[in-house]
């Protein structure tokens, strides 16, 4: 058993490597060939690399150990006839109420544990001044992934076509893009895509091949992609969408500030 | 080395925190919703004791490297001045570490088990791989080009969000073409591309370049370079798509 657990470790490891070696062979090779010049702190970057690998490793071992074996038997359990509604010829939508409100729940609890995430929050409070808190962004940002994973369940229980809601959450971006904040906009698009890497994806692919198998009249291979899709547009939605509440909240108080400080009165305009 | 024990305590304090709503849905749906116990309980606990060590050590290698690497590269490139240099960096750094990214090989192998069973390409092995391996190379290719054009955005400061929408535009003609079988791939090879390495050595790299350039926002020509190589994927994909099928 230990000696199982340490050959799957320095599996993972190795594989970590294997993924790690395209990315340092560009770096070194423009390193070295272009740029020639010596990187700032060397030592600090090669432990702090050595880190990562490990880190990440760590990570991918103890999440396909403990966490996705428990999401997979939970999804197909959460999706099976014998569960959602005693296997009737055509379950109605409303039969997969806990899938949904699961698919929700999972979607935000992945998001706030998604490594990259972090990382992105990170710089967008370091490059903000704080304005954009690193907290505020990754909890929008797992609404924006939790809502669409519930979507996308109930788009795979009633098979709808995924281009509608892709096409409709476009128009919702575009709309968006007009009225908020100028600050936000690349950043709420760059949410989009971070989303979806380490944690989310093993799991919401599980869910996704576990429903569309389960559905009766429904192909795994047609209608369970799509969930990955939906949970990278949806956050765009919701960055904006937090961005143009705190912004309101915020010239609400300003206003209410005004009218109540009479020495202010008559400088607006 | 007080001080080093203080910060790791932190740092792992941090990472329980940020797991803390995993344990809860998993734990509430267990136990509360499908009421069956934990079969394998000391397997799950070792696993998720890595998983916090592992998170930890990571969110501390980031700090140390990646983002430093992605600035200092940021500030040689604008030093040395090379646009070619620069475009080719981007074009390799986003080939390569999309290409060999292990979620793209699953969806690749997947998508032509699709195609061969709508009868789209021959079914059989030689040209089930054949096809899985176009598909990867169109996907890395693109995520190559996403970044060309990210970077060249953020140094001619163009508006993001002409570029993103004419990208929406080019997805939704392009869907109504496209066979029905890729279009349900193409929209998901977007979110596949970005990997836990990529992102934060991309945004740093964007951000850096943004502050090392006289007249450029970080905030607003800084960021942005991972959006498109989540978007021009699904666009490369829907155009492989209906070429294949023609």
């Amino acid at each position: 058993m230990m000696i199982d657990l340490a050959l799957d470790m320095l599996e993972t490891v190795r594989a970590t490597l294997v993924d790690v070696a395209p990315i340092a062979a560009v770096l070194a090779g423009f390193q070295v060939g272009v740029l020639r010049r010596a990187i700032p702190n060397l030592r600090r970057v090669l432990v702090g690399s050595a880190y990562v690998v490990v880190g990440l490793a760590f990570f991918l071992f103890g999440l396909e150990h403990a966490l996705f074996p428990l999401g997979d038997v939970m999804a197909a359990q959460l999706t099976d006839p014998s569960f959602t509604g005693g296997g009737e010829a055509v379950p109605d939508w409303t039969d997969y109420y806990w899938t949904y409100l699961f698919a929700f729940a999972i979607g935000f609890a992945t998001t706030i544990a998604e490594p990259s995430l972090m990382a992105v929050a990170l710089k967008a409070r370091e490059v903000s001044g704080g304005a954009v808190g690193a907290n505020g962004l990754r909890i929008a940002v797992a609404l924006g992934v939790a809502i669409s994973l519930a979507v996308g369940t109930f788009r795979i229980v009633t098979g709808t076509p995924l281009h509608l809601y892709m096409i409709v959450g476009y128009v919702i971006v575009v709309v968006q893009t007009i009225y908020a904040p100028r600050m936000i906009v690349p950043l709420a698009y760059d949410s989009g895509g971070v989303t979806t890497s380490t944690v989310t994806v093993p799991l919401v692919a599980a869910l996704g091949l576990g429903l569309a198998s389960n559905v009766p009249g429904r192909s795994a291979v047609l209608d369970g992609f799509g969930l990955i899709a939906l949970a990278s547009l949806f956050p765009i939605i919701t960055v904006m969408g937090y961005a143009q509440i705190s912004g309101w909240l915020a010239m609400r108080q300003a206003r209410a500030d005004t009218v109540t400080t009479p020495s202010e009165k008559g400088r607006e305009p | 080395m007080i001080v080093t024990m203080r910060a790791a305590t932190g740092l792992l304090v941090e990472t329980l925190r940020d797991l803390a709503p995993l344990l809860l849905v998993i734990a509430f749906f267990q136990f509360a919703v499908l009421r069956q116990p934990l079969h394998d309980l000391t397997g799950i606990a070792v696993g998720f004791v890595f998983v916090v060590l592992g998170l930890s050590i990571f969110m501390r290698g980031l700090k140390m490297a990646l983002f430093p690497l992605g600035e200092s590269l940021a500030d040689a490139f604008a030093r040395k001045g090379s646009l070619f240099w620069l475009l080719c960096f981007s074009f390799g750094l986003g080939f390569g570490t999309t290409v060999a990214e292990p979620a793209l090989i699953a969806v690749g192998n997947e998508a032509a088990g699709v195609m061969s069973a709508a009868g789209v390409i021959d079914a059989g092995e030689v040209s089930e791989a054949r096809y899985a391996r176009a598909l990867r190379y169109t996907v890395a290719v693109s995520v190559g080009v996403s970044l060309v054009i990210g970077v060249l955005r953020i140094l001619k400061g163009w508006p993001i969000q002409w570029l993103i929408v004419t990208g929406y535009l080019l997805v939704v003609a392009l869907t109504t073409i496209a066979p029905q079988e890729i279009i349900g791939i193409a929209y998901d090879s977007g979110g596949v591309t970005t990997s836990t390495i990529t992102v934060p050595l991309v945004t740093a790299l964007g951000v850096g370049l943004a502050q090392a350039i006289k007249g450029r926002n970080p905030m607003i020509d800084g960021f942005g370079l991972i959006a498109f190589a989540s978007l021009m994927p699904i666009i490369f994909v829907l155009i492989f798509g209906v070429v294949t099928a023609a």
